[in-house]
């Protein structure tokens, strides 16, 4: 693609966004006293603010990109990530998982599987999550700094140690309220930097009516239905009739359930958020105000890659083609940034594009670093040390955190199937995670052991599944089919993820309570109160109005989440 | 809380707002055939001002409310 060419005003916006980025980390600088603020934020975070960076330091690299792409390629399912994904599952989390979370005051998600279960359930998870934070925060670096480089002729290794640099200042003064922070910042620059962009697209391609027919001919050209690119459900009876190449079945259960709920309920990266909230009641209500403007998001990032497709269509190619001679849809958002906006807004969406990679990186890291530091080092290298000294090892980790990422995101750039391969094996790992957590906090007989080789078991099954399924025409290999022989092919490398997800958690899930119910259980019922949903008192929110109630809140989230999925049938 | 974060953020695009509104006024029509002929420097400065203005607003009457010791 051709060059972008930035004007001063452009690189005025970008350092009026990094001098308050660094200014917001100076000022928080001096509420950081013990490692409760730096970690946790010393739990004081404002429901609306907790609700904001909940949602934002999930919206990454790959989100932005990510999205924008699957919508260029798969068009309206890709909401699915959404409607069905992401919105039950942080309900789910908000009104069910919270009160454990939060009620527990476990400092993380992994010393909450330690409170539940034992030692080598916590060991497993925290040492799995740390490498894979440090890993994604890496490819963030190096997805960011190959994007500037190809747009806007940047050099590689000043954008990795740049945008390094600065997430590690920001990190290391203000800790997690400053990566909070930085992240409402960024989910408003996302908001006001990409409407102006899907405004001006949608006008461009004639409203969602001029969009719609657009996408009728990209739909029937490909040999699908007129409908494929612009309805969420009406295409999903076979694999055969979409491009996503799943049927219902494997949607709703892979995506909608066990992937979407692993993610949101477990994934120490989001929860951390909710966890620094004020109270109780705000910690339950992050996921939920977080979800309001969750459903909405599909806009902003799945429609750029449908109008992106759209104009595709209609100028006979808008998008590169990669080697293969199919559209680079990764670049569905720079290129639209480049066709659209002039000097000026295009500052404003560059610098919402940096921003979201450079908090994807920040989540990672501030995960990162209160894991190492409580689940690591301060159970098996250093027990009983002084409070200073952990916060001391939390700035250290943040250091050492970014320099293992940097290291990361270039071994990215030499060994590009290594990171594939990695990111596969933690895919295994996360796939079951959910049914152990599912049956820790609603049965109260599951035993660490059961938990553990549940777990382990989840994994294998994932692997073996992999191992032994294709999708579509692809070699052998990091695709899948290692194992010798395929069992079955899949029309698309999602429904072999969907289906990976499906066998890992049907397999976690009756592996730990066989397990379980053959090991004698060692927690007595006053051990778990507050950990399992039996002996843990409920909520009453008897003296809050209904409308301020979580319940209602959750209520009101699915019922338009439910009205968007049938509007967009 | 700490800092009102409405406070930077208020800032922030306020600043934003009126770069990208001046900038809108200043420059040559020409720059806007690609945003289909629409100076959207200047209708989304705007924009990005009144919000802006709107969270600093916020939070200084938060501050005037309660006091700081």
């Amino acid at each position: 693609m051709p060059q972008i060419q930035l004007g001063a005003i452009d690189y005025a916006i970008l350092i009026v966004y990094f001098a308050f980025v660094l200014g917001i980390g100076v000022v928080l600088r001096r509420y950081v006293k013990n490692s409760e603020d730096f970690f946790l934020s010393g739990r004081s975070i404002p429901t609306w603010i907790a609700g904001l960076a909940f949602l934002s330091a999930n919206l990454g690299a790959q989100e932005v990109i990510g999205m924008a792409a699957s919508g260029a390629k798969y068009g309206m399912m890709t909401s699915h990530f959404y409607w069905v994904g992401a919105i039950p599952a942080m309900v789910f989390v908000g009104i069910f998982m919270m009160p454990f979370y939060y009620g527990s005051r476990a400092r993380s998600v992994p010393e909450y599987l330690r409170l539940r279960f034992d030692e080598k359930t916590r060991g497993f998870n925290a040492i799995s999550f740390a490498l894979m934070t440090v890993l994604s925060s890496g490819i963030s670096m190096y997805a960011l700094a190959k994007l500037l480089e190809l747009v806007l002729g940047w050099n590689f290794h000043t954008s990795v140690l740049l945008s390094a640099a600065i997430v590690l200042v920001y990190i290391f003064l203000g800790g997690l309220t400053s990566a909070i922070y930085n992240e409402v910042l960024q989910f408003f620059l996302i908001v006001l930097g990409f409407l102006p962009l899907v405004l001006l697209g949608l006008k461009d391609v004639g409203g969602w009516d001029g969009l719609t027919a657009r996408l009728n001919t990209v739909a029937t050209g490909a040999g699908y239905e007129a409908g494929a690119w612009t309805y969420a459900w009406r295409h999903l009876d076979a694999p055969s009739a979409n491009p996503m190449g799943v049927e219902w079945f494997g949607m709703a259960m892979g995506l909608g359930f066990v992937l979407s709920f692993g993610y949101w309920c477990t994934d120490f990266l989001v929860v951390q958020r909710a966890m620094a909230a004020e109270s109780m009641l705000a910690a339950r209500r992050t996921p939920l105000l977080a979800a309001i403007p969750k459903m909405l998001f599909p806009a902003l990032v799945i429609l750029p890659g449908m109008i992106a497709i759209a104009l595709h269509q209609r100028a006979g190619g808008f998008l590169p083609l990669g080697a293969d001679g199919t559209p680079n849809y990764n670049l569905a958002i720079p290129v639209l940034l480049a066709h659209y906006l002039p000097s000026g807004l295009l500052g404003l969406g560059l610098t919402a594009l940096m921003a979201s990679f450079m908090s994807g990186m920040a989540g990672n890291v501030t995960a990162f670093n209160t894991v190492w530091t409580y689940d690591i080092y301060q159970s098996y290298v250093a027990p009983g040390r002084s409070d200073r000294h952990y916060l001391r090892m939390g700035h250290a980790a943040t250091v050492f955190g970014i320099g293992l990422s940097v290291l990361a995101a270039y071994a990215t750039t030499r060994f590009n199937n290594i990171m594939d391969m990695l990111q596969l094996v933690f895919a295994f790992v996360n796939a079951p995670l959910f049914a152990t957590f599912l049956l820790g906090m609603f049965w109260r007989r599951a035993t660490g052991h059961g938990a553990f080789f549940g777990l382990l078991l989840g994994t294998l099954a994932a692997a073996a599944h992999h191992g032994l399924s294709l999708p579509g025409d692809a070699l052998p290999g990091l695709k899948g089919g290692f194992l010798g022989t395929v069992l079955r092919h899949y029309p698309s490398e999602m429904a072999q993820n969907f289906w990976t997800a499906i066998v890992a958690w049907t397999t976690c899930f009756a592996a730990t309570i066989m397990i379980s119910l053959l090991t004698r259980r060692r927690k007595s019922d006053a051990e778990l109160t507050g950990l399992v949903y039996a002996l843990t008192p409920r909520q009453t929110d008897a003296g809050l109005a209904w409308y301020q109630r979580p319940a209602t809140l959750g209520v009101v989230v699915l019922g338009l989440t439910l009205v968007l999925n049938i509007i967009f049938w | 809380m700490q800092l009102d974060l409405r406070l930077p953020m208020g800032f922030m695009f306020t600043i934003f707002g009126l770069l990208l509104a001046g900038f809108g006024l200043a420059s040559d029509r020409a720059i806007y055939e690609r945003s289909l002929g629409i100076n959207v420097n200047l209708w989304w400065g705007v924009a990005l001002l009144a919000f802006g203005l709107i969270s600093l607003g916020l939070a200084l009457r938060t501050a005037k409310a309660r006091p700081q010791p």
